[in-house]
């Protein structure tokens, strides 16, 4: 089964651009195995953790591609590894918590040993007992090795890929996005906290929802109904050569005057619709370049955010066709003084589960998998702002969601689409 | 303490639950002194001493401001919720205030009638007795999972 579906291109689209998409491509089975083997096990990138999380040598992380288990370790030398969390003998979990210290890693199963670079180091009774058992004399230890991945650590985040022909990192994120993420990630990260936000949807709804920066204003209504300032924010997308990457971003535009920010400043007349402790957006420009949005991703499953200075990353974990999780890591850095902290601690209402201008991404990709059950026709409409992919100096528009669409086609199909 | 004390308590308990599940949200921020602390977090990460809420306030004014964006602002499917708090320990006390766990349970209900275990955990609590008045100076919701099934837009 698996051969004739990594044969196939998946599911037929309605043209060769990329600005309708059929509802079919997040409720078929078949496509969602077809994903693993191209995209999540394909050339590409997967975010697994921060190296923020194996602080010292001698340290694992487990994570997931896809749905594949996964084990990052840092070795005794202080090397990273990645590879996949089950024992290379009867295929049981071999890191059952979530995190931890080893000198070895051993499956509780039958006691087959491993170091931290994923290598067979003792299989329990290899000899036998009493001269009776045992695994045969030509039993080669080095060709059991755990499955591994290649690793590769970016500006504080890692990422594992199952293929060798992944590009270097740098090319496979484009110039343009590597910038963005040191932007960000410039100092010694300080891990604030950690949840899972439950998704009933297929996960390229929520990449999608991540890359749209067309809903933002719309469904997060809560800097218009409280009118908190937006009006001298100017803002665009970058989208990288492959599609699969993007940017979006709003700064404070310099070219407006004290005067007319004031001017646009005033405030609803409605005491009701003022924050009764404005408190949660007295924000710092930390990075000294305006820029009081940056939403990032990298195909196919990781967010950057920086929303003021609530900063966070999101992974995006499919658990099923119809179901995803999304892991969040809220952060700071190791140089904020304690007002940083508490500055952070409350923009963190923005984002998350909870936050005040996100919650509603953890429904509405639910809103449309419920809509489109039961169907086999139809398709969404990703036209906004044209039918390409390209970098646009302005927000309202599709083009990151038809970039996504871009590097899936491309990778799916072999053969990049007309966008 | 004594048996007025933890009348008080489980009287506080009592209405405060009742106030989330019959929709009156509004009370809510006034079971709270002015300078309070709520947040709610997950067994993980209070384990390791890490300070984020999926909520976090520390004013009267934040939790207002909870309870209007999600009256005016915040999209979600209606939905209610059902406190079980029970077993209820005081760990310290004096005539002022006392240092309390209890136990909690959340059960959700969408407005098609799907039912399911929101939130269980404990809650971590500093109660000041001030006059005939018994509020919280601080809640910590301590979630023993870290997982949040779509969204969180009542508080705990």
């Amino acid at each position: 089964m698996t051969n004739i579906i990594a044969k196939s291109g998946g599911l037929s689209w309605p043209s060769d651009k990329v600005s309708t998409v059929p509802y079919g491509l997040y409720t078929d089975q078949h496509q969602y195995l077809l994903e693993h083997e191209k995209v999540f096990k394909g050339p590409t990138w997967n975010y697994l953790c921060l190296d923020a999380e194996l602080p010292e040598n001698g340290t694992y992380k487990v994570s997931r591609i896809g749905e594949t288990p996964i084990v990052v370790t840092r070795d005794p030398e202080g090397n990273l590894h990645a590879f996949v969390n089950r024992c290379a003998h009867r295929g049981a979990l071999l890191c059952l918590k979530p995190e931890g210290k080893a000198e070895e890693i051993t499956c509780v199963y039958h006691a087959w040993s491993y170091s931290l670079k994923g290598e067979l180091k003792s299989v329990a009774f290899q000899r036998g007992l009493k001269r009776q058992g045992g695994m045969p004399k030509e039993f080669d230890k080095s060709q059991h090795n755990l499955r591994r991945l290649r690793v590769v650590e970016f500006s504080g985040l890692i990422f594992g890929s199952f293929s060798e022909d992944a590009p270097d990192i740098e090319d496979y994120l484009g110039p343009e996005i590597a910038q963005r993420i040191r932007r960000v990630l410039n100092r010694p990260i300080r891990i604030l906290g950690q949840n899972v936000q439950v998704l009933n949807n297929n996960w390229k709804l929520y990449i999608e929802n991540a890359k749209d920066s067309y809903h933002a204003s719309i469904l997060h209504t809560f800097f218009t109904t409280f009118e908190i300032n937006r009006l001298n924010q100017k803002g665009g997308i970058v989208v990288d050569e492959s599609g699969g990457n993007h940017v979006s971003y709003s700064k404070i535009d310099s070219t407006l005057s004290n005067e007319d920010y004031t001017k646009q400043n005033v405030r609803s007349s409605k005491d009701d619709y003022r924050l009764a402790d404005p408190s949660l957006l007295d924000s710092v420009d930390e990075y000294g370049d305006g820029v009081t949005l940056q939403i990032l991703t990298v195909f196919p499953g990781l967010v950057l955010q920086q929303i003021q200075n609530a900063i966070a990353v999101r992974q995006i974990v499919p658990t099923g066709v119809k179901a995803t999780e999304l892991g969040w890591t809220y952060i700071g850095f190791e140089d904020d003084d304690e007002a940083m902290v508490e500055r952070r601690l409350k923009q963190a209402n923005l984002a998350g589960p909870a936050g005040f201008i996100s919650m509603e991404d953890g429904a509405v990709g639910n809103f449309v998998q419920r809509a489109i059950e039961g169907t086999s026709e139809d398709e969404s409409v990703v036209l906004m702002g044209g039918e390409t992919a390209e970098s646009q100096p302005f927000r309202v528009t599709e083009t990151s969601v038809r970039g996504f669409w871009k590097k899936y086609r491309t990778l799916i199909e072999g053969k990049v689409p007309n966008a | 303490m004594n048996q007025t004390q933890r009348e008080r308590i489980e009287a506080l308990y009592a209405d405060y639950a009742a106030a989330i599940d019959e929709g009156r949200l509004e009370e809510w921020p006034a079971f709270f002194k002015e300078h309070c602390l709520y947040r709610i977090t997950n067994r993980r990460d209070f384990d390791r001493g890490l300070k984020h809420g999926a909520m976090w306030a520390n004013s009267l004014g934040m939790l207002k401001d909870r309870i209007s964006a999600l009256r005016e602002a915040n999209i979600y499917e209606d939905h209610t919720y059902r406190h079980i708090t029970s077993a209820f320990r005081v760990l310290e006390s004096n005539e002022q205030e006392a240092w309390v766990n209890a136990n909690f349970l959340v059960i959700r209900t969408m407005q098609n009638g799907d039912m399911s275990l929101f939130a269980a955990g404990t809650y971590q609590d500093h109660i000041v007795f001030e006059g005939n008045d018994t509020c919280l100076a601080e809640r910590i919701v301590i979630c023993d999972s870290q997982k949040l099934d779509t969204l969180l837009a009542i508080p705990l």
